[in-house]
């Protein structure tokens, strides 16, 4: 039974109070909080496990190297990867991106397309200008529609032999749009291309199935949903992953190290050279298990329940548009009021307790497209509630009143 | 002629006597509403300080040896922000410029817009009246 205030009491920094007011956070698509469920289990870590893993010989590195694999294993099921190995620790979405963009550096051929969406996240454009850059391959772009969803028309007529990689998220950050990830990777495997699906702003949703969909690389953060910051992994079809080189060279990467020649380590660990952020990746297991605990499938049905609720409430204000109207979207809402700037908005907002995201959410693009500055950006989880949602409203109300 | 230090001050009192947040966001949204603070002539993209939230334009003149700012932004609380910074500095000898501290406004209850993370172009538009007060400084020398 899915029960909120029950939730609420697992996350200490609900209770907080921001300006003389309770907290009210609705910036969840920039960082989730923190359940004491995983704080415990990064004091745990700290207080009877911190060693080395991997190459001690003593009690410490074994239990803790056993709880790090063990974690890689929540992961890998969590996302039903087929090995474990195919589960690769980075330090978050935008890491697990660079490493995939770098290692197609001496893969692609000049001329090579790659195809990007016009949804993505400044993480999801910029490793790829750069691969352009040092490889000669072509950066063409999905183009979006007013309600905020893919063209998909044209993306099937960008779609040729000489694709080579498509980007997409699985979740637009800026506007909630769910892709039709699905379709995509089907349309770009008939051509040969290769898909990565960047996953940070579904995951704390939706929980993705890398084996139905067939995504040849999947890539999230784990303080999306409810982990740590400076964690995150990079799913990759263990064929793929073994063609490209090493990302970065150290320590735990290698098999044999002379001056003439190193041998590298197999997977997982040809990417993971240098100490880990042990306790980050343990606590990354702690977070999904603690999610699976509620069930995406109660989350997903809150969720919605907050989305419609919010979203019929601020429609109601005079000049307010939203930004980001596809069919299927999650609990984000992305919106402006006519004549007033997000960011005096946001200010006035914080004053009342009210955490909301005002600017262009890392995707400049979206804002070119709808030829606006920024938007104020309002993002549930499943702790948030209907009051919190009232809250803003009357927050609104007051703001637009002292603006207008 | 007042003195930074003296302005200061007096920006200081005038900001005491608001009772909360409310009455000191309402004050600010006046300046931000009623100051013409730049003429389109000078809202050039050279002038532009862009900030992930809002954008800042500065431009700066000497005049009789003092040197005279003009600003604006695209977003109000901003404007007034600057309004105040402008009432501050504009219309000041270079190395006096150079020399003031600009603390002031944490004890006005700002410091949060001057954060870096705020990103709305106000920090750069502090360094930048420096950075115009050390070259006009060079050229009275």
């Amino acid at each position: 039974m899915f029960d909120v205030n029950k939730i609420r009491s697992d996350f200490p920094i609900l209770s907080r109070k921001v300006n003389g007011q309770p907290l009210v956070y609705f910036d969840n698509a920039a960082t989730s909080q923190t359940p004491v469920q995983v704080i415990d289990v990064i004091t745990d870590y700290y207080t009877r496990l911190n060693s080395n893993i991997h190459r001690g010989v003593h009690k410490l590195s074994q239990e803790a190297t056993e709880a790090y694999e063990a974690a890689r294993k929540t992961i890998q099921n969590h996302f039903n990867a087929a090995h474990a190995h195919e589960i690769i620790f980075t330090a978050g979405t935008t890491e697990s991106i660079n490493l995939i963009a770098t290692g197609y550096t001496n893969i692609l051929q000049p001329g090579d397309e790659l195809l990007i969406s016009a949804l993505e996240h400044h993480s999801n454009i910029v490793p790829w200008q750069m691969l352009c850059e040092r490889t000669g391959a072509i950066l063409k772009v999905i183009p979006m529609t007013q309600l905020g969803t893919l063209d998909s028309n044209a993306f099937e007529t960008l779609l040729n032999e000489k694709t080579r990689l498509i980007f997409v998220n699985h979740v637009s950050n800026a506007l909630g749009t769910v892709n039709p990830i699905e379709e995509i990777i089907q349309k770009g495997h008939a051509v040969g291309a290769e898909v990565l699906i960047d996953g940070a702003q579904a995951c704390p949703h939706i929980k993705p199935d890398v084996q139905a969909l067939d995504a040849d690389y999947y890539v999230t953060s784990a303080h999306k949903l409810c982990g740590p910051t400076g964690v995150g992994m990079l799913y990759g079809k263990s064929s793929l992953l073994n063609q490209l080189p090493p990302y970065q060279g150290g320590g735990e990467m290698i098999a044999t190290v002379t001056f003439e020649k190193t041998t590298y380590a197999d997977l997982p660990h040809k990417f993971e050279a240098g100490t880990p952020n042990i306790a980050g990746g343990i606590a990354f297991g702690a977070a999904l298990d603690y999610m699976n605990s509620i069930g995406f499938e109660a989350i997903a049905t809150y969720e919605a329940t907050l989305l419609d609720y919010a979203t019929e409430a601020l429609l109601k204000i005079p000049g307010l548009k939203i930004y980001g109207e596809a069919p299927e979207k999650t609990a984000v809402i992305s919106f402006n009021v006519e004549g007033i700037h997000p960011y005096d908005i946001g200010s006035i907002l914080d004053q009342m307790g009210i955490a909301v995201r005002t600017g262009h959410h890392c995707a400049q693009p979206i804002m070119d497209f709808y030829q606006i500055p920024g938007t104020i950006r309002a993002s549930f989880s499943f702790y948030n509630t209907k009051e919190e949602i009232d809250r803003l409203v009357v927050g609104l109300q007051k703001a637009i009143a002292m603006l207008q | 002629m007042e003195t930074i230090t003296e302005k200061q001050q007096e920006v200081i009192e005038e900001f005491s006597l608001f009772e909360d947040w409310m009455q000191r966001y309402e004050y600010m949204i006046d300046l931000g509403k009623s100051l013409p603070l730049i003429s389109e002539e000078h809202k050039t993209e050279d002038n532009i300080i862009k900030g992930c939230q809002s954008k800042v334009w500065v431009h700066a003149g000497l005049e009789d040896d003092r040197l005279v700012f003009t600003a604006d932004s695209d977003a109000i609380i901003t404007k007034g922000i600057i309004a105040i910074l402008i009432r501050v500095f504009s219309n000041q000898p270079p190395k006096a410029i150079l020399e003031a501290q600009t603390d002031f406004i944490d004890q006005i209850g700002l410091k949060e817009h001057l954060s870096p993370t705020r990103a709305n172009g106000l920090v750069s538009m502090i360094k930048q009246i420096k950075m115009y007060a050390v070259a006009y400084q060079t050229q009275l020398n």
